[in-house]
């Protein structure tokens, strides 16, 4: 059933997901109504009306956006295939940087995967209305402001590039952290799915797809049954996502052999140093220290100081972590951030240090922004007496 | 399609050397439909009218660090031609520019 899907809708992940839906919409009624006479035949249009529902939104979105957007001739019209790609033109139009990025995210949602404004809605926890008035908005201004609906010209194609690139990881993580969510995630990674196959010369959405897959796949472990989070040291490994770690780690492979670096294939060799080791004691942090230590060549943030001071202490002892740790927080930055204070706290517990451990932990309990979070923190704090 | 080009700048901040306009004109070339810079925000006047009064002030519309320095009327294919021409402009390196399409229908 899914195999006739695919064929139908040359699209993988929607195959799949509309026959799920498919058994889903089955499970809650024959129950009721009876199972029918050719349940197989039944399944496989239900999943096909589903599937063809989706395109139709998807194809009517498209053509409206093309219809506000400035068509210009892009490189691709010279291309002697004739095929011109139009998914690839939308990513850059729905991702240009003239717009602001949550309408560029909504915007994507709508146009390349076809999700429902009320979908969307739900998704970003706004009301329907809101997204609905941030979605006219968009491309209000894209018809009005001249945004062209072409893939760049190759002088600004890296920098658009790592915007739309941006755009996708900011989707994802939208869905990764906090209340989890995960048809973002993997919406995300559908699309840069479909930006890896369009570009597959760029190293770069090769790494952002790896580095998708290998967090993905530790979805299912990264919380327990309370939803409380398990730290990636506890997590059950045997439980990753072994098909998703395979091709993380295949993809980034293929990225690394271009031998053009960059910040998303760092990130995905980081996330494939901890998916390699099969125990967390296996894990190589010198490895992980020096790979934080490349990227804050590409991307200067104190967030990422932090996590080479946390490779750094598990590589080489908490105390050398601990001054890195220290010399962050004299720059006087990250000081709204919780992960800074629980940081600190982790390596002073682990020094043995435990009433500056207390101290730090309480200060990293009044700036956590989940209840997740908070209640880790608390149960330190009391585990430090 | 037609855009104006907002040149935003502070007019109190040192900047140590800026480029010359003239390589930018060139480049600009028959796009640039009109332009000039302005006399500085000390040398703006303001008019309002208010029920039916006419108030004159001294001084500029917004009372903002960065003012509008100058402007330049461009022709431009599109969003992408007019923002990288906009980026060209010597002020773009230490100043800003709003790019605003004309409402034109």
């Amino acid at each position: 059933m899914v195999a006739t899907l695919i064929r139908m809708t040359g699209d993988w992940d929607l195959a799949e997901e509309c026959a799920q839906d498919a058994f889903a919409t089955a499970l809650e009624r024959w129950p009721s109504e009876g199972v029918p006479r050719r349940p197989g035949a039944w399944l496989t249009t239900t999943a096909r009306n589903r599937a063809l529902d989706r395109l139709r939104r998807k194809a009517n979105e498209a053509v409206k956006l093309r219809e506000v957007a400035v068509v210009a001739p892009g490189p691709e019209e010279d291309d002697p295939s004739g095929v011109p790609d139009d998914r690839l033109r939308l990513i850059f139009t729905c991702c240009h940087p003239a717009l602001a990025l949550e309408a560029q995210v909504a915007l994507t949602l709508r146009t390349l995967v076809g999700l429902t404004t009320v979908e969307i809605a739900r998704a970003f926890l706004v009301p329907e209305a809101t997204m609905a008035q941030r979605l006219v908005r968009a491309k209000r201004k894209i018809r009005n402001a001249g945004i062209p609906y072409r893939v760049p010209p190759a002088h600004v194609l890296p920098d658009r590039v790592q915007g739309v690139l941006a755009t996708l990881y900011l989707l994802f993580n939208e869905g990764y952290s906090g209340q989890a969510r995960h048809e973002l995630c993997a919406e995300a990674i559908r699309v840069t799915r479909v930006l890896a196959h369009l570009m597959p010369d760029e190293p770069e959405v090769l790494g952002l797809l790896a580095l998708l897959l290998l967090h993905d796949a530790r979805r299912a472990t990264r919380t327990d049954a309370a939803g409380d989070l398990v730290v990636l040291a506890e997590q059950d490994r045997t439980r990753w996502d072994r098909g998703e770690v395979d091709e993380g780690l295949a993809l980034l492979d293929a990225a690394m052999r271009r031998r053009e670096p960059g910040p998303y294939q760092v990130q995905a060799a980081i996330a494939a140093c901890h998916a390699s080791a099969v125990q967390a004691d296996d894990t190589d942090w010198d490895q992980i220290a020096a790979l934080y230590g490349s990227l804050t060549r590409f991307v200067r943030s104190p967030v990422v100081e932090l996590n080479r001071a946390v490779a750094v202490a598990m590589a080489q002892g908490p105390a050398a972590g601990l001054e890195l740790v220290e010399a962050l927080a004299d720059t006087g930055q990250l000081t709204d951030y919780h992960l800074l204070p629980a940081t600190r706290a982790d390596l002073l517990r682990r020094l043995d240090r435990r009433a500056e451990a207390a101290t730090a932990y309480r200060e990293a309990l009044a700036l956590a922004t989940s209840d997740a979070e908070r209640r880790f923190l608390s149960r330190r704090v009391e585990e430090m007496g | 399609m037609r855009y104006m080009l907002l040149i935003c700048a502070d007019e109190s901040a040192q900047v140590d050397e800026v480029d010359p306009i003239e390589p930018w004109l060139d480049k600009a070339g028959a796009r640039r439909l009109d332009g000039s810079q302005l006399r500085p925000v000390a040398d703006a006047t303001t008019v309002r009218v208010r029920g039916g009064e006419v108030v004159v002030s001294d001084g500029p519309f917004a009372e903002t660090k960065e003012q509008i320095a100058g402007f330049d009327l461009i022709e431009a294919g599109d969003l992408d031609e007019a923002l990288e021409i906009a980026a060209a402009h010597p002020v773009a390196k230490f100043g800003t520019v709003e790019v605003r399409p004309l409402w034109e229908d």
